[in-house]
């Protein structure tokens, strides 16, 4: 229990961190540009007077369309101290404004297995202008048993133009997890992106069986460099290094592997 | 500052150019000789009262690469409409495609079921159906129209109309062509329409890079390098978001000749020529120049106005200008409109002979947008300035950053502001002017300062003034320009097309609208079947027109007689703009 606690504290102060609600510290600023309550004054959006549209029909507007996306972020090849594999991070969606229904799926193949794989169903909805709330499920594959969470999460564009991916998900057994994803893209020119990213979860108790340890479990850090023939196809080069902590750490030296495990990635990435 | 490695590259080169024959090509030899690119009067021209149109595909090729354009009798743009005032015209519309279509007669008068948008005036026009438009011409000057059904008018659909006054014409030329620029892209426009929802920065190649900042930090070092880009960072905005859809996709085309096909229109010098400019794009403004000729602007959105003598001209989607040239030396000029974002060109040449040509210039610089173009002109921007932001304002302009307070702008006192409640707490909006400015003496974005006489709404003063002078302005109703770049997401008062009721005016009253641009786009509004007056800062009639583009943080107030019964289309005349929500219906009963 307290452990939760101590995780919702920490997905609050992420979610402080980055900055959703950032809003609040630019009134601070003297810029009330965006976002904010309705001051008691405004108007009203309709000139009506019970006017209604007409039955007339051939009107095809696109503004509440539904849309697909397929966004393959990272489909790469890995080459680590002790393994070498495959990994993928993915996501989907298809939706309208208003609405969307959200897949992800992160995981890691090597010596022929999914050495781990989380997968989401998410219901995406907008809250703010950058942000979107996110709930639903979050299945784990891989070593081990499978896992089921519920997942809350948001996603979307903090200020500096940092992307960001923050999930707090409930398990069986009183399970609880954390995970924090930034990624930013710095352009070198319109075509060459230096990618950094950090991802790091966190988990309310032990879970020997998937070797997952309580507390701050790892940390990953990358760096990618990737050219864009196509807005929509760009290949790319990188390093990421992985940290594990605490009890994982303990579970990986035991399984033979290192704590810290830094690695030389070449991948693709494409959307559609 | 140079625009990026794009168009150095020799393929993107021919792209944006057009292949050599340019439209002179794309036809297939069914309407033009391979030397048709010439006019020494315009070709394609149908005059009378009674007009059979058929909407079909045809195919062309701008680019190298073939595709089929939706077109008016098989050329792009369509015939030339030549109508005259005082008449009843007749329009046989027939569609031979396999989809509905319609035809809307831009900024013409005439009875709502006669407008031609489907789901407001009509039903629209079923593959194999042929509808009539008839109406009386009860006005004069240049106009066009365009279909309003899906992206038709991206793909072709659309055409020039002109209609001559009833009387002799007050504006005297020996000569005239109708220039009409549209910007032709080989991509399907619904992908255009999903690439913006999904990445809504996809075909802006202007981003600033690292080696922007870098050059910054040499120029003006770290600290006010990082201050330049602070706000922009921290509300996740880009100065260099000026359009949605660019050279990266769109060849643009004058008179359905890409830059390579060089469109020419002969003269005799000493002649005076009158040019009918009209933008049929669907997301494209153009600045428009001839070096080496003065232009005189003669009339606006087809309204004679007080003639002004300038170098060079913004046309937003959809407007008309007429403008007056008189060549005296017997060489080329070359007729020069180049985009907005700095990407490409639309190029023609008015020459005494065929086979001249003149210098095309190079490109302007990329502009950056200002905090002017973010914050307005008023009060509000003025304190920041004294709270703090003066270094990163001082470094924005050093950077390359527009500046508002050059000679001859003014600043009016800003006027309250009243957002909706639907602008507040709605992912929808990202963000609101408080304190907008109200001069119309801007050229705009990445025309200040540029050395150039430039036209702004302030020059154009429509001959006659009001057509309501002695009626008050009865009710006033303000709406505010709103969108959400990252989501691509537009809308008035932060509500989508989908999710607005209609603006209600009361058969016969006088209103003011009230537009205030809460984005840092410009955005050309069109209300369709009524003049819009422009008023001045000071609230005084300024011009008449039917389409009015509103800077970035720019206040704009025009008044409206509500003399036509119906249901109208008011909205942004960049077409992805209107597809993603920027629109209004308005009921006059």
């Amino acid at each position: 229990m307290r452990t939760t606690t101590f995780l919702l504290a920490g997905f609050c102060a992420a979610l402080a961190a980055t900055p959703a609600f950032a809003q609040d510290a630019m009134q601070d600023m003297d810029m009330s540009m965006q976002g904010g309550a309705a001051p008691a004054d405004a108007r009203s959006p309709d000139y009506s007077d019970g006017a209604d549209h007409g039955d007339m029909t051939g009107m095809d507007m696109l503004d509440h369309a539904s849309l697909g996306m397929v966004l393959i972020d990272r489909l790469e090849y890995f080459d680590a101290r002790d393994a070498n594999g495959a990994a993928l991070d993915a996501q989907a969606w298809y939706g309208n404004d208003t609405n969307k229904l959200r897949l992800k799926g992160e995981g890691e193949r090597s010596d022929g297995r999914w050495q781990e794989l989380r997968t989401e169903a998410l219901w995406d909805r907008p809250i703010a202008t950058y942000w979107d709330s996110q709930l639903g499920v979050r299945h784990d594959f891989g070593i081990g048993p499978d896992r089921t969470w519920a997942a809350f999460g948001v996603q979307g564009l903090a200020p500096y133009w940092f992307e960001v991916d923050a999930t707090i998900y409930f398990g069986q057994s009183g399970r609880t997890a954390l995970r924090f994803e930034s990624e930013y893209e710095l352009l070198l020119t319109q075509r060459l992106i230096l990618q950094p990213r950090v991802e790091v979860n966190f988990y309310g108790r032990n879970d020997p069986q998937r070797h997952i340890g309580s507390g701050l479990s790892d940390a990953a850090l990358g760096l990618r460099l990737r050219y864009e023939f196509s807005r929509q196809f760009a290949p790319y080069v990188g390093v990421e290094a992985e940290r594990r902590f605490g009890s994982s750490a303990d579970y990986a030296r035991a399984d033979g592997h290192a704590a810290f495990d830094p690695r030389i990635v070449a991948g693709l990435r494409f959307w559609f | 500052m140079q625009f990026p490695i794009d168009l150095q590259n020799p393929a993107r080169r021919r792209f944006v150019q057009g292949v050599t024959l340019g439209g002179a090509a794309m036809l297939g030899g069914l309407i033009k000789p391979a030397s048709a690119s010439v006019d020494s009067t315009q070709s394609n021209v149908l005059s009378g009262t009674d007009f059979a149109l058929e909407i079909g595909e045809t195919p062309v090729n701008f680019t190298g690469t073939a595709r089929m354009a939706t077109t008016v009798n098989g050329l792009l743009p369509g015939p030339t409409l030549r109508w005259r005032e005082g008449t009843t015209v007749t329009l046989r519309v027939t569609n031979r495609l396999r989809v509905p279509t319609s035809i809307h007669w831009h900024g013409i008068i005439l009875p709502a079921n006669m407008d031609g948008v489907p789901g407001l005036s009509f039903h629209g026009i079923a593959p194999g159906e042929t509808f009539t438009y008839r109406f009386p011409v009860r006005q004069s000057g240049t106009y066009w129209y365009h279909s309003h059904s899906g992206f038709q008018e991206q793909i072709g659909l659309y055409g020039s109309l002109v209609i001559d006054p009833a009387q002799p014409d007050s504006i005297r030329a020996e000569r005239e062509y109708v220039v009409m620029l549209n910007d032709w892209t080989d991509e399907d426009p619904p992908a255009i329409f999903a690439h913006l929802k999904k990445m809504p920065a996809y075909y802006n190649r202007g981003e600033l890079t690292a080696r922007d900042f870098l050059d910054d930090v040499s120029r003006v070092g770290l600290k006010a390098a990082l201050a330049s880009r602070k706000m922009w960072n921290e509300m996740r905005m880009s100065p260099r978001d000026l359009v949605d859809v660019t050279g990266a996709t769109y060849t643009y085309l004058m008179n359905g000749h890409a830059p390579a096909g060089n469109w020419t229109g002969l003269f005799k010098p000493g002649e005076r020529v009158r040019l009918r400019f009209i933008n049929g794009s669907s997301n494209s403004f153009y600045d428009v120049r001839i070096p080496g000729l003065k232009l005189s602007v003669v009339a606006a959105d087809g309204q004679n106005v007080e003639p002004v003598e300038v170098d060079e001209f913004r046309i937003a989607a959809a407007e008309t200008y007429d403008v007056i040239v008189a060549p005296q030396e017997g060489r080329a000029f070359t007729i020069f409109a180049q985009s907005m974002s700095r990407d490409g060109y639309a190029r023609g040449t008015l020459a005494p002979r065929t086979g001249m040509q003149a210098d095309v210039p190079a490109l302007d610089p990329l502009p950056m947008l200002s905090m002017l173009d973010m914050m307005g002109g008023g009060d509000h921007a003025i304190h920041g300035m004294d709270h703090g932001s003066t270094p990163g304002m001082d470094m924005g302009d050093m950077a390359g950053m527009d500046h508002g307070d050059h000679a001859g702008m003014t600043m009016a006192a800003t006027p309250k502001v009243q957002h909706a409640r639907s602008e507040f707490n709605n992912p929808n909006v990202d963000m609101r002017v408080d304190s907008p400015r109200t001069n119309l003496d801007d050229p705009g974005i990445g025309l200040r300062d540029n050395g150039r006489r430039v036209l702004t709404y302030a020059d154009l003063h429509t001959l006659g003034g009001s057509l309501y002078p002695q009626q008050p302005v009865t009710r006033e109703i303000e709406l505010h320009l709103t969108g959400n770049m990252h989501r691509f997401v537009w809308g008035f008062d932060g509500l989508k097309f989908s999710q607005a009721k209609p603006l209600h005016f009361r058969y016969g009253e006088h209103v003011r609208l009230i537009l205030v641009n809460d984005t840092m786009m410009t955005h050309p509004i069109h209300l369709h079947g009524m003049w819009s007056e422009l008023e001045s800062p000071d609230g005084g009639f300024q011009v008449r027109k039917h389409t009015i583009s509103v800077q970035p943080a720019q206040r704009v107030t025009y008044r409206v007689m509500a003399s036509a019964l119906g249901r109208w289309a008011y909205h942004c005349h960049l077409l992805y703009h209107m597809e993603a929500g920027m629109m209004r219906e308005v009921v006059v009963s």
